[in-house]
């Protein structure tokens, strides 16, 4: 990402940073992390695109919105699928990690250190509304693939969280 | 019947990926009738949600079965326009649902199974399948903490949950020799480091098993010979009427898309 962009290049990504999830619109396409390739010849824009999960219905829209978006801006586009490597939440990025908060989702958060992560060390979220952690899991799955069902204990609101994976 | 008469380059690559396709298929649409009675409505979510990973994945394997076999088939035609006959799922998949505690002592026995099994396929010499597998296996870990949460709670639950479960384990059990009857096509897709050993993965999933039925205070029941061969398409007579649900919209409306 520090490499040297083309002029060109960069008016694509300017594109692609303010295409929004179709499910949670305070992230952008960038921010999520599903933008993997990109490549620009003339007017010609190839992007591939990563699921967060196999099944996730807002693939085929997020796919369609990144085509829409660059037509409307005078690119011919071809999105296509890319499989490996598997998308992590990891790469949400931390602007994207500070929107989510913000909009009342608790981020993903990994272990810190290679033996906690080893261990499979989960981190308590914090609660996106008043940062206790004194928090509690109510469900593994929640309104959407990448998230699920927490409380807090402290201002007893209940909030989703991002699923690490 | 399908017509298929092309020549396919690796017929046994295609109907191992048939295989795991067809289990992903089938199991998610047993799941999916939980869907509005659930136990709870978080159930309705777990249940529906582990049925959307299973669907995706099912996608991704058809779609790769598809271009292996170069006639032309879709994801759809492998889903809807194929006969019992044709189906290759393990037979466990297509068990009916039975009370909420044999449903996740089916899901628990399907995931660390799969779990197991897919984790050794993302180490596959065939690239599709390693990355397919490197994708389903981030899904599968979660299924498992679900099931294997749900089973320790019921086990180690009332007495009447522990006694559910307990019933479910002896029903199913039958059902998970068949994974581990290695047939000669699965050997020599070992042999070329395409799938993993067999004998390797049951002790993977025994591994496993093991503390989650020892923490729900169940015993593992005793092995009986094998009885069903959902994986060479020789079912219980559960997987027709599960068909016919799935088939049905597309039966009514030939060709239908969403």
């Amino acid at each position: 990402m520090t490499a040297a962009v083309s002029p060109e290049a960069s008016a694509v990504w300017a594109v692609l940073r303010a295409v929004p999830d179709p499910e949670i619109p305070v992230l952008s396409l960038w921010d999520l992390g599903v933008i993997r390739e990109v490549s620009v010849q003339g007017r010609d824009v190839v992007v591939g695109i990563t699921p967060t999960y196999t099944g996730c219905p807002a693939t085929a829209v997020i796919k369609s919105d990144v085509a829409e978006a660059l037509q409307q801006a005078g690119y011919m586009a071809q999105v296509h699928d890319v499989l490996s490597p598997p998308w992590s939440s990891a790469w949400i990025t931390p602007e994207g990690c500070e929107k989510l908060r913000a909009y009342g989702i608790a981020p993903p958060e990994f272990p810190v250190g290679r033996v906690a992560a080893l261990l499979g060390e989960e981190v308590t979220p914090a609660c996106p509304r008043c940062a206790s952690r004194q928090t509690e899991l109510l469900s593994e799955f929640g309104s959407t693939p990448c998230k699920a069902l927490h409380r807090c204990c402290a201002c007893q609101e209940p909030f989703d969280r991002f699923k690490c994976i | 019947m399908s017509a298929v008469t092309a020549p396919v380059a690796d017929r046994a690559l295609m109907t191992y990926v048939l295989r795991l396709a067809d289990t992903a298929l089938v199991l998610a649409q047993r799941l999916s009738a939980w869907i509005g009675h659930s136990p709870a409505i978080e159930e309705d979510l777990g249940c529906a949600n582990i049925a959307l990973d299973l669907l995706g994945q099912a996608r991704l394997l058809y779609a790769y079965a598809g271009e292996l076999e170069g006639a032309g088939r879709t994801e759809d035609d492998f889903a809807y326009l194929r006969e019992e006959c044709d189906f290759l799922n393990a037979t466990m998949a297509e068990l009916p649902n039975g009370d909420f505690g044999q449903t996740i002592v089916r899901q628990c026995l399907l995931d660390l199974w799969r779990l197991e099994l897919f984790e050794r396929l993302t180490q596959s010499t065939d690239v599709r399948l390693a990355q397919i597998a490197a994708k389903a296996v981030k899904e599968i870990r979660y299924h498992v903490r679900y099931s294997s949460g749900w089973l320790v709670r019921l086990g180690d639950g009332t007495d009447e949950s522990h006694q559910r479960v307990a019933k479910a384990l002896t029903t199913l059990w039958p059902y998970v020799t068949e994974w581990f009857a290695e047939d000669a096509m699965e050997q020599a897709l070992t042999e070329r480091g395409v799938a993993p050993s067999v004998a390797a993965v049951q002790v993977g999933f025994e591994t496993r098993l093991a503390p989650i039925l020892r923490d729900a205070t169940l015993t593992r029941p005793v092995d009986v010979d094998y009885r069903w061969f959902g994986k060479r398409a020789q079912h219980s007579e559960h997987l027709g009427h599960l068909l016919a649900d799935l088939q049905s919209l597309h039966r009514a409306h030939p060709g239908a898309q969403w």
